[in-house]
This record gives C-alpha cells, structure tokens and sequence, in this order.
C-alpha cells in the first residue's frame, strides 16, 4: 500500500551536489539576492507609508526591465559581447540605468495616481486596496503581453564577463562584485536618505503616524508620491542588474515570481526595515540558491523561497531586525 | 404596544428597500424588489423553474446565447465551473473579507487528486472517481488550514500575498516533482459511473451530462452555504469583514471563523478541480495559470461582496464572454483586470449589490410584516373612509 | 505581530488630537460658578430622573436569568498595580481601584490621563505591561479579547464601530452569539440547537433594542441609523454578550443635553437590573450624576477614588481639571 503510494520519486536530495557546490552557491545567492533587496525596498517603503502590499510593484520592475533592454539594443548592444572601450560600455550601461529608473519610476507613480489615490481619497476599506492592486499588476503585465508576445525579449550582453578571483575554491566574476557592491551603494544611500535628509524625514513621519504628519505640516500626498517615485526608481535600477544577470528573463511575467521573492525578502528582514531588506535580499538569496543544488533544480528556488515565506511568517511575522519604518531613528 | 417580533418584522422587512436605496441602486433593483416581495413558496417555485430552464440549458441550445465555434454545453460546464469556484471564493474573499489570490492552486490540487487516484498514468491506488470528490475536498480543505494557520493572524495583506504565491507554486511543483509527470500530465482521468444504450454516459465529448453534475453540486453547495450563512457562523464572516476588532471584542474568534471560511472556500475549490479533471479527462501542469485566479476574484467582485447569487452570476459572465465573443480570448486577463480596477474604483459594491440575509428565521419575520403593513394600510383606509 | 495587530485607530489617537480643544468643555464644578461668568453646569446628584418607559415584560425577556436590582456588594473586578507602558512611555502607572458588584463607576481624568489605555488594558486590547486584572478573582492576563468578553466584559466604543452592512438586530444578533454554541457543522445541517438558538435570539435582540430604546429601527442598516440610535445600539449589542460588567467609552459623546438625561437614565436603568456599570465620560455632570462612585486618573496616576460628591470637593482632582497647565503628559505613544 505504501509503495503504490509513493512508488514515484517525489523528492531527490542531492547532498554531494550541494555539498561541492555550496560556495558557488552562497556566491551567486547573494548575487540575486541584492537584485531582490533592491526591489525588497520599493515594497519596504510603500508598505511603510501606506501600510499596503504594492502588488504592481512587481510589474513596475519588469516595466523597467523592458526599458532596460530597449534602450541596450538601441545601443548597439547585441547578444554577443560589445566591442567597445570599458569607459563607452560604462557610459552606455548608465544610461540605460537611467532609462531603467526613470520607466519604473513613471510607472510606479501612474499607478499611485490611478489605483490608490482614488481609494484613498475616499477611505475605502483594505480589502478594497489589495484587490485594485492586484488588478493593476495583471493589467501592467498582460498589456506588456499584448505587446510583446509570450515570448523573452532577445537578450543583450553588457560586456564580457570574467573571473576575478577564487574564494573557497569558487571563482568570483566581475558581474556579480558589480551587481553586489553596486546594490549595496545604493542601499546604503537611500538609508542615509531616509536618515539625514528632508524628504527622509518626511516619509518616517508620514511612516509612524499621517495623522499627526499632516498637523505638524507635512503634505502626505506629496511624500507618498515621492515614495512612489523612490521604490520605483530601485526597482528600475534593480531591472539592469536583473538584465546583467539573467538577460533571457525579460518577458510580460518575468516580474511576477521576482516580485514574490522580493516581498519574501522584505518580509524576512522585517518590512519596513530598510536594513533589513538588505539582510532579508541577501538571505533570501542564499537559502534558494541552496534549496536548488539540494533539490536538483534551479526551479526549487522560487519554492523554497515561497516556504520561507511562510515559515517566517509563523514563527517571526516582524522579520529578523523588526518592522516600521516609522521607527527608524535618525 | 405591539410583540417584538412584530415590530421586527415591520423593519426587517424595510431593510432590503432600505438597502437598496443607500446603495445607489442597481438595474436590477427592480427585480430585487420584486423577489423580496414574493412569499417563501412563491421563491422556491421560482428557483426549481430557473433551475429547470438551466438543466434544460445544452439541449434547447438557444440561437443568441450559443457559441459558434464552441461545442455549447462543453461551453456550459465551463460556466458552470467558473460559477462553482465564484461560489466557493466568495465565502473567502466577499463574505469574510480576506483575499486569496491563489484559488487556482486549490483548485489544481483538486484537480490532481482526482488525477492521482484515478488516471491509468499514475502509479498509485486507484478509487472510484465520484470517492475523488470528497477526498479533493480533504485535502484542498487540510492545505486550506496549513496555509492559513500561519496567515490568518496577521493582517489580511500578508495571507493575499501568500496565497499568490501559492498559486504559483502548485503548478511549479507539478513541473519539478517527478510524480507530477509536469507537461506529460496524466490521461484518462475517471468519470461517474453509468451507461445508456451501452456507451457510458460520462464522456469527455459529451458536455452535457458533466453540465447536470456541476449544476446538482452547486445547487447542493449553494443550499448547504445558505444554511451557513443564516448563522452565527456568516454573521461571523460578515462582523469580522466589516470590522474584525469590534467582532473580536464582540465576543467573535475571528482567528478561528477565518480559519473556516478559508478552509470551506478552498474545499470548494478543490471540489470544482476534481470536477473539472474530470470533466476534461486529462490533466498537466499547463491548465493552472495563475492568472486564472485574478479572474476568479474578478468574478466575485462583479457579483458583489457577499451576494453568492451574483458571483455565480459573475463566474459564469468571466467564463462565457471570452466564447462567445472570440476576438477578446487573448485579451481577458487584460479586459478583466481593468474591470477589476474600475469596479473598485468607481462601484466597490459590484453589478448586483445584494444584502445578505443573516437570520435563519428572517423570512417568517417577513411575512408577518408584510401582512402588518397589509393591515395598516387597511386601517389608514378605513380611518379616511370614517 | 503586535505591532501590526494592535493598530486599531482611534483608541490612543483622538486623545492626543483632542487635547488641542479639551479645557473648555471639561468644566468641573466646584461652587456653583464658572471663572467665566456663564452659569456653570448644574450638577444634580439626586434631581428625581424619571426612568424611560421600559416595557416590563422586554426587560423580562432579556434578563430572565438576572437577579433583578442587586445591591452594591462585593468586588467585582479587581486592578492592580495595572502598568501599560509604550516604548519608554508610561500610559498607565500601577493603578489599582476595584468594581463593585452593581455600581456604576465612573472613570475620570483630563485628556491623556490613561482612561481609554485603563480600558484596552482591562479589556484585552492592550497587553499590560505588569499589574493584574481579576473578574470574580479569576486572572484575565493573556486571555484573547474574545474570551474576555465571554468571561463577562463588554464595552462600546467611543468612536462608534458598528457592523455597518447589518442592520441593528444582527448586530445585536452578534453580540448573542458570544453565548450560543452552534458549531459550523451543526449551522451546516441546522441542528436543533441551531434552530433553537435562531429563534431565541431575534426575541432576545428584539427585546434588548426594544430596552435602548431603538426597536423602531431594528431592520435598518447600522450604518443608515441616527447618531443617537448607533450609540444606543452599540449599548444593546455590548449588553447582548450578557456581561457581568459593562464599559462605556465615552457613550454621551456628540449627544445635546436632552439626549444625555436619556442616557443616564438609561443607564441607571441598566444598574438596575444587575448590571454592573464602568463609565468613562468627558461630561462632568453626566457622571457626578449617575455614578455611584468616581475614580480619577492623572497623568496614567490614580488621584482619587471616592464617591462624586467627595470628588468634587478633592483639591487634587480640582487641580487636576483646572490648575495645571496640560503639559505632555498624554499617554498616547
């Protein structure tokens, strides 16, 4: 009975695999990992001002994607490596990162402007938010459908990627040092934005209490706004490095799982915590990618990350440095 | 001074009038009125007539609604299936208030216990298919519990988002896990017993006799529901919908009756999945995109919250359009998705705004009202004529 | 978690809000006169209050297992060295008072004094952050707020939250169901006690409007209903959970002197048929008028804990209400 029950293999542990693998895993982990704190932050900061699961944020994300690899072809830049000088090729990749931004950015705050401010405007319950936002996300991603087509967009190599060094015995490339440290920069400025400056100071107020926020003279339309506009424009930043890494994942649902993982991130470190979307990005990253060469398949990841979601959510729902960005001290 | 419940019964009977005027009311207000109008015998002769013409459905064919191109009752199960599942969600999403985004996933997992315990592809102990159904039930029902046990206490944005991934992950695993046979996926899937003139009568091009099982199971869900709903346990759901700390502190286990409600409409999903499996005879990882669900929540909401006669009505609107009108096939995720937002924004109360009757003993209150009223207006007359 | 779960607005919130405008209408009187010259607020502790017109045979219904007009006696409810703290905020500092069995107690203080945070506290909205609170010596500390109410607490809110797509007998009807037993599966199947239990609650709601005063609307939307009627009906559906003491937040708020003499007749009318009664209220003379017995509270401190007419002559409590200037000693976080 129980054989003809599990006569077929359900799950194959593949310990060696992962054991000789593990910190080629930990490596390109922290890789993708830095791809989802940055998007982590866009749903971090929404979450803090207006207490709310921006499920468009994944397609705010892949709009930058698309905008990403638009602007890359229109460049010259093909599926085989660029012939150009390092400084053309680095002036060419800022650009496209600020096309990137700036398409997230406009995308992000569009979708303010039409699914929330009406609701807000009116008080409408919850339940009400979430279901225009996940109305909004289908709608982002099937008109991406409509115009593209079911298929990947033709992928586009940024420069010729090569070995740094070898840590632990696992080679170290130049794409994942530039996806990392740049991450990690960006990160850290937008800490210190929402620590030292005006505009910071004015979402970690919006963030503990509108209310008093708007008494005291902050004008909460103007910093949900620039929430908006902030997250969209990582998201959109977090699209290139997502291109440098995965180039064949541009397509009209690329964003959707990602924007899952990013959320789980989020959540992982604490949502509202800007630390702790970092942390959470970085974990996050690596337990999938151990999840995958355990299991066998890079597909593990997405599952592995969904069952850590859930996990967290059981046994720590506040993340590992805590939630609200309210709480941030300057 | 009149008995209490008299006086009951004068307003309770006000109250769908009331309702609708508040609510802006709809086209169909009229029908409504008329509907509440009607004596409990009158309704229930209705609704066996109204059920009557939709078994009747596959064989009249009418010429305007029938779908060229489209075998029409396989068009109909369809419908059906959508309205099954616009039943089930609405107890999760428009009576207690929590959004599940990932109802496809139950309804796959339905959907694959049925093909599991039947299809000749798998491996495993075969059963009967009509014992799959309740087996869907239990299982979608137990990954209903363990899904929600860590979700349901926190805010309802938190279990949204897991249970989109939910979604996601069901059709991933049947593509990872070996067993799951991912795009091969599993052929002849079981069916009801039952021959005549010795073909049998289940068959996978014969619409019609799976339309009459869909309709008698959702007939059954829908009285069983309407029992549920004339309880503590929906006035629960709706208490905790509208202001779930006021409900606790009412003395309502909110934890525990979201529990319910998200268990009960995940085992309804994973009933219209087994159904489904059957009714399609094979089943693979391709048949649960995830965007499926935003139309299911789009059907819910175009019936309106709570109202299980309008998300029926809105299931079987999702599921029939993109037939009957073929140039919006490729475009429904799209078209729904804006409906969805505009219903949202502009009429969150959905097409059919309807309240929900939440006592079980509303309707006899009703009638004596009616017949109060009856007998007020007799004595106005009288007093003018004096 | 918490931080999530406990958000409910407006229960620390309109504190803090309403200490921009507080010190006019809190006009405690102490002799007859106001600084201001206008005639202060008569406080009439025994002027003869005529009780509403209640159907005898309602009030039956409702309390049939309820000894009728019970004497003050013994304790009811306990507090102790009850401490709510908020980050380094203390809310509410090792307060202790007692409710006695068939009292209505009053709970007073100016804005921010920890009246409303007494309140979470007590009924399980906040966790306390030490201190105890015992219902007929049983300990509630880490009971669900659910299971409080069971236990015998109810209360109304100051900002109204209603059940605003039900109309005022299901709402009621809610508040029943706190002591009926049907399970899902037996709501399924419609038990007998199902049954049962349906019809006996649209007698007993019925009966419990007709006692507010509001049966007239028993089948309109809560949320269609006059401001008074809601804040009658809030009463009806707390009183619908059979509690053995009932807290009104703030029940008179928004209500013009006619309508407050209801109110107080109302509630002693519910004193009077058992229930025990904790009050808190802004309106001075609403509550040196019905309570039996007032407690003050300052800055989260107990000052003073006596019966109205030694309140109105304690000098710390005059000082309270009109000496000090409000610093920001508000207990909200």
């Amino acid at each position: 009975m129980l054989h003809a029950l599990v006569a077929e293999s359900w799950l194959t542990f593949h310990w060696s695999d992962f054991l000789s693998n593990f910190w080629n895993a930990t490596f390109d982990g922290l890789t993708f990992g830095a791809i989802y704190a940055l998007v982590a932050l866009g749903y971090t900061l929404v979450y803090g001002v207006l207490n709310l699961i921006n499920f468009a944020h994944s397609e705010v994300f892949i709009a930058g994607a698309y905008a990403v690899i638009f602007t890359l072809s229109g460049l010259g830049f093909g599926p085989s490596p660029p012939t150009l000088s390092p400084i053309a090729i680095i002036g060419d990749l800022l650009v496209a990162l600020l096309a990137g931004a700036l398409t997230s950015a406009i995308v992000a705050l569009l979708v303010e402007r039409i699914a929330y401010k009406p609701l807000r405007a009116r008080n409408a319950p919850r339940l009400v938010f979430l279901i225009t936002a996940i109305g909004m996300s289908f709608v982002i991603q099937y008109a991406f459908f409509l115009w593209r087509g079911a298929v990947a967009e033709p992928s586009v190599t940024m420069y010729q990627d090569k070995a740094i060094f070898i840590v632990f015995g696992s080679t170290i490339y130049l794409s994942q040092l530039i996806i990392v440290g740049a991450a990690v920069l960006m990160m850290v400025g937008i800490d210190q934005l929402i620590r030292r400056t005006r505009i910071g100071r004015g979402i970690r107020a919006v963030a503990q209490d509108p209310d008093t926020a708007t008494l005291m003279g902050v004008n909460r339309e103007r910093i949900i706004m620039t929430t908006f506009v902030i997250g969209g424009a990582l998201a959109g930043a977090a699209a290139l490095f997502y291109v440098m890494k995965v180039p064949q994942g541009v397509i009209y649902n690329g964003g959707f799982i990602l924007g899952i993982k990013a959320f789980t991130a989020a959540v992982l470190g604490g949502i509202g915590n800007i630390r702790g979307a970092l942390l959470g990005g970085l974990l996050l990253g690596m337990i999938g990618n151990y999840g995958a060469y355990l299991l066998g398949d890079a597909q593990w990841i997405d599952v592995v990350s969904f069952i850590v979601l859930v996990l967290v959510l059981m046994v720590r729902p506040d993340g590992i440095l805590g939630s609200n960005l309210g709480k941030v001290r300057a | 001074m009149t008995s209490p419940i008299e006086d009951v019964a004068a307003s309770q009977a006000h109250a769908d009038e009331q309702a609708e005027e508040t609510r802006k009311p709809t086209r169909f207000a009229g029908l409504q009125r008329w509907w509440n109008g009607l004596a409990r015998p009158q309704q229930w002769l209705v609704l066996g007539l109204v059920a009557v013409l939709l078994y009747a459905l596959p064989l009249l064919n009418p010429p305007l609604l029938t779908t060229p191109g489209y075998d029409f009752p396989i068009v109909l199960c369809d419908m059906a299936r959508f309205a099954l599942v616009a039943l089930g969600l609405n107890v999760v999403v428009g009576q207690a208030g929590l959004l599940d985004l990932g109802y496809i996933g139950f309804f796959a997992v339905g959907s694959y216990v049925a093909a599991l315990w039947t299809s000749t592809d798998s491996t495993m102990v075969k059963i009967p298919y009509l014992a799959t159904l309740p087996l869907a039930m239990i299982v979608t029902g137990f990954v209903g519990v363990v899904l929600g046990l860590p979700t349901l206490r926190l805010r309802g944005d938190y279990l949204a988002i897991v249970t989109l991934g939910f979604g996601e992950i069901i059709r991933l695993l049947a593509t990872i896990i070996p067993a799951l046979k991912g795009n091969t996926g599993f052929q002849n899937i079981g069916s009801p017993p039952g021959a005549w003139n010795g073909k049998p009568v289940f068959t996978i091009t014969n619409g019609t006799p799976w339309f009459w099982l869909f309709l008698t199971v959702i007939i059954v869900v829908t009285l069983l529901l309407g029992n549920l709903e004339r309880s503590r346990v929906g006035r629960a759901w709706i208490a905790i919908r509208e202001d779930e700390d006021a409900a606790e502190v009412m003395g309502v286990p909110t934890f525990k009756f979201k529990l319910w409600a998200f268990t009960i409409g995940a085992a309804i999903g994973g009933l219209s999945g087994a159904l489904f499996a059957g009714q399609i005879g094979f089943v693979n990882n391709q048949k649960f995109d995830v965007a499926t669900s935003m139309l299911f929540i789009a059907a819910v909401v175009m019936g309106g919250a709570g109202n299980k006669f309008g998300a029926m009505i809105g299931g079987a609107i999702v599921a029939y359009l993109p037939y009957r009108f073929g140039f919006i096939a490729d475009k429904k995720y799209l078209i729904f998705g804006v409906v969805l937002v505009m219903l949202m924004i502009f009429r969150p109360q959905g097409l059919f705004g309807a309240r929900n009757h939440l006592l079980a003993y509303g309707r006899s209150i009703k009638r004596q009202a009616a017949r109060l009223r009856r007998d007020a207006r007799g004595d106005a007359a009288l007093k003018e004529g004096a | 978690m918490a931080s999530h779960d406990n958000d409910i607005p407006g229960d620390e919130a309109p504190e803090q809000h309403e200490r921009t405008y507080s010190t006019g209408h809190l006009s405690l009187d102490k002799s007859g006169e106001d600084a201001s010259g206008t005639p202060a607020d008569g406080i009439p502790t025994d002027s003869p209050e005529a009780p509403p017109d209640l159907d005898s045979e309602a009030a039956q219904i409702v309390h049939q297992d309820r000894d009728i007009a019970v004497a003050v006696g013994d304790n009811l409810v306990e507090i102790r060295d009850l401490t709510v703290q908020f980050g380094g905020l203390t809310a509410l500092d090792a307060v202790t008072f007692d409710i006695r069995r068939g009292e209505i107690l009053g709970l007073i203080g100016p804005n921010g004094a920890g009246k409303t945070t007494c309140f979470n506290a007590m009924t399980g909205v906040y966790k306390p952050t030490s201190g105890t609170v015992t219902l007929e010596g049983k300990p509630l500390r880490g009971m669900k707020k659910h299971a409080i109410t069971r236990a015998g607490f109810a209360r109304t809110f100051q900002n109204i939250r209603l059940f605003g797509e039900m109309t005022a007998l299901e709402n009621v009807v809610v508040g029943l169901d706190a002591r009926h037993q049907t399970s899902v599966l037996g709501a399924l199947v419609r038990s007998p006690r199902h049954i049962r239990e349906e019809k006996t609650s649209i007698e007993h709601g019925m009966a419990l409007l007709e006692f507010v005063g509001i049966a007239d609307k028993a089948g309109e939307l809560a949320r269609n209903l006059p401001y008074g009627y809601q804040r009658r009906l809030e009463i009806a559906r707390a009183l619908a959970t059979e509690p053995k003491l009932l807290c009104l937040d703030e029940p008179a708020a928004g209500f013009n002197p006619a309508e407050k003499e209801e109110l107080m007749a109302l509630i002693r009318t519910i004193r009077d048929d058992g229930y025990t009664v904790l009050l808190i209220e802004h309106d001075m003379k609403l509550v040196m008028g019905v309570c039996d017995r007032i407690v003050v509270l300052e800055f989260g401190k107990k000052i003073a804990d006596d019966v109205p007419k030694a309140i109105r002559e304690n000098p710390a409590v005059i000082a309270a209400y009109l000496g000090v200037e409000e610093e920001d000693a508000d207990g909200a976080a």
